[in-house]
């Protein structure tokens, strides 16, 4: 009888616990939402660079992909674009690719930005900010670090210097 | 903590201070007043009686009335704090920056507390998750010995019970005939009238004691609902912006459904055909008569990948007003803002001297093209485009964002006479000729502008659910305020009749209703024992 009502009160104790602590956690989550974690598979995505090629993500299982999210009109985006230009033919014949996303720009102001950093990697228009939405980035410049399994290594915003570039691309050597 | 074994038979939990059966005090210190606690019968709330393991202690405190108040307090005073300020969704600043600007030292601090974003701290959620609990033990706690105490209840009831009723009367000279007249009087005013050994007790009404608990079922699945709203896809309540000609993707629709924007149309009263408000509207300028966007619903269809265009199955076609909303699948799009863009500039490329013109060129400022050839040898080129224009730190010519608030272009112009080009920075009312004097000029003629309507995607599925909770809370309330639980015992006792009667509220009402039952009989109205007391005492 009294050991009935002990486990009663515990199970009717557990389930307010678990509503309680679910609706506190799924509160913390809409506040720290990262849609892309680290160890997670990066979301696939296809765009079309200036040159009218195709990239699609998965196509680059193998090989490690630096992927950078920018705009010509972020200063820290003009800052680090030479460093990964630089670093990209470093490191271009070992495996890694670089492919860099631009924000819903248009395709004038893309072209003179990369005319005027002599850019060799591919870049794309993400027009409808889908890619933007699916790694779930709101601040400029984003870089997330895929390695030869499409899963994500690192993420990281804000500006860098070129031995971070270089570090970064070492980590996705395959 | 043995349960105890009243004289009548009657097996009841450890701490009862009413045997649930017959009524006979079992408590020690309840014999000692002149009427009986009748609150929950007397029964045992057990979470008051004993408490061993961590579980039992947990629960005797949330089953405290006394906590459940403190807490309402707590939560009141806490809301109360979230008032003093805007809250971060009403300002349009950064809130580390806002509040200190807005507010001195006080909205530091205020921002630093959080109570920026009070009412979705976690500390608040768990005010209220706390009263939720609260709520749930309470009544668990009383309704569960309340229930068990009035269904074990016998006819026949201990003296001590009766004598300690607030209305309590005993009659000497008695017929069976009278008392029949009251039985049947009773059951006339719709009693229960249930009779043991020639003993009544007539009852009715005890459903009325059942309202606070379907009141606080309703306050819990209210409360429930409420949590549903974190449940992703459950509550959805997002802005879209879509210009005029452009199709996005409505958000929290799982990338499913689109919206194309065909025509954003803004509609106000016309003084002429509305001559009786003539006068009101000229007071009054411009009255807004509709706000409507003809857009387009399509759902996609097959897989996609982000970056791929979608395939696009259309809905339907719709009108979207205010307060006419676009709805589908549970979601409503409704139309709550709009803004006008500017969407292109147009120039005249003229000879500086004489004026003349050789051409015009509308620039798309979403997607200018690179080159515009204007015949006979006259071109322009961008060199460059500032969307969102103003000097760098370091002076050179830049842009805030890729939005086109404030356009500027460095243009290279190309005739027949200045085959190199000739090079002219051009933002609004302002133009620079960097290598000295040109002769040729882009003479501003125009903008073009597009609106953009804007949306409010709402969905709620929780919305029943707070709906029912709302109404059983309703329910329970009416329950509980407008019926009573009334108990009348008639009963033979040493060869007496004895009359004793409880009600839970509206004592008034009770004693009205003794007085019919018992008139023309030889049986005399019992007495209102608290009111005798106090008339007593003022007698004094």
């Amino acid at each position: 009888m009294k050991k009935r009502r002990l486990i009663m009160r515990s199970i009717i104790l557990a389930i307010l616990v678990a509503a309680v602590a679910y609706t506190l956690y799924a509160n913390f989550m809409k506040d720290h939402a990262q849609k892309v974690a680290v160890g997670n598979q990066a979301p696939d995505f296809v765009l079309t660079d200036m040159q009218g090629n195709k990239h699609r993500l998965s196509d680059y299982k193998g090989q490690g992909v630096f992927l950078n999210f920018w705009g010509t009109w972020c200063p820290p985006c003009k800052k680090e674009m030479p460093y990964i230009n630089n670093q990209y033919h470093q490191f271009k014949d070992q495996g890694v690719q670089v492919l860099s996303i631009d924000i819903q720009e248009s395709e004038l102001a893309v072209n003179q930005f990369i005319a005027r950093y002599k850019l060799d990697f591919p870049v794309m228009i993400d027009t409808d900010k889908e890619v933007m939405t699916a790694y779930g980035i709101d601040q400029l410049p984003a870089t997330f670090l895929i390695d030869k399994d499409g899963k994500v290594v690192k993420s990281t915003t804000g500006e860098m210097s070129e031995d971070m570039v270089r570090e970064y691309m070492e980590k996705i050597k395959p | 903590m043995k349960d105890v074994k009243c004289e009548c038979g009657h097996v009841n939990p450890h701490g009862t201070v009413l045997c649930e059966a017959c009524g006979k005090i079992l408590d020690e210190e309840e014999k000692k007043k002149q009427l009986l606690d009748m609150r929950y019968e007397g029964s045992a709330r057990r979470s008051q009686t004993y408490s061993k393991t961590i579980i039992d202690k947990i629960w005797n405190f949330f089953s405290s009335v006394k906590v459940g108040v403190w807490l309402i307090v707590i939560t009141l005073i806490a809301s109360i704090l979230g008032t003093i300020l805007p809250q971060k969704m009403y300002i349009d600043l950064p809130p580390e920056v806002y509040y200190e600007q807005e507010y001195g030292w006080f909205g530091k601090l205020y921002y630093q507390l959080g109570f920026h974003d009070l009412y979705g701290s976690w500390w608040y959620l768990l005010l209220i998750a706390m009263i939720g609990i609260s709520l749930v033990i309470c009544s668990l706690d009383r309704v569960v010995p309340l229930y068990k105490a009035l269904k074990a209840q016998r006819v026949t009831r201990h003296e001590g019970f009766l004598k300690r009723q607030r209305i309590f009367g005993i009659n000497t000279l008695v017929n069976q005939q009278d008392i029949d007249i009251v039985k049947e009087r009773l059951k006339q005013k719709h009693y229960h009238v249930r009779e043991e050994n020639g003993d009544l007790l007539a009852e009715k009404g005890r459903f009325s004691r059942w309202g606070p608990y379907v009141n606080h079922v309703g306050l819990i699945i209210f409360l429930f609902g409420g949590m549903l709203r974190f449940v992703p896809g459950v509550y959805v309540n997002e802005n879209l912006w879509v210009r005029e000609g452009e199709t996005a993707l409505v958000p929290e629709t799982g990338e499913q459904l689109y919206l194309q924007n065909n025509k954003f149309i803004l509609q106000h009263y016309d003084k002429e055909k509305n001559k009786t408000f003539e006068k009101a509207l000229e007071r009054a300028g411009d009255v807004v008569k509709n706000y409507q966007s003809n857009v387009v619903l399509y759902k996609r269809s097959g897989e996609k990948i982000p970056g791929e265009k979608p395939k696009l199955e259309k809905v339907k076609d719709y009108k979207v007003r205010v307060n006419h909303p676009l709805t589908f699948e549970g979601y409503s799009i409704y139309q709550s803002s709009y803004r006008s863009e500017m969407n292109s500039m147009t120039f005249n490329l003229i000879n500086k001297k004489t004026e003349q013109s050789f051409g015009e060129l509308t620039i798309n400022l979403q997607d200018p093209k690179e080159k515009y050839d204007l015949g006979n040898g006259y071109s322009v080129k961008i060199l460059n485009y500032f969307p969102d224009f103003e000097f760098a730190k370091n002076g050179e010519p830049s842009t805030k964002s890729r939005v086109p608030n404030n356009p500027a272009f460095i243009f290279r112009m190309t005739a027949p006479d200045k085959p190199k080009g000739e090079t002219s920075f051009v933002a609004i009312r302002q133009t620079i000729e960097p290598f000295g004097d040109n002769t040729y000029k882009m003479a501003f003629k125009g903008i073009g502008t597009k609106n953009v309507s804007g949306f409010t995607v709402r969905k709620d599925s929780s919305l029943w659910v707070i709906i029912i909770g709302g109404i059983l809370f309703m329910i329970g309330v009416i329950q509980g305020a407008y019926w009573n639980h009334r108990r009348i015992w008639v009963q033979h006792k040493n060869g007496e009749v004895w009359i004793a009667a409880h009600t839970n509220k509206n004592w008034y009402g009770l004693k009205r209703e003794i007085e019919k039952v018992l008139e023309d009989t030889n049986l005399g109205n019992p007495e209102d024992q608290l009111q005798s007391e106090t008339t007593d005492k003022e007698g004094v």
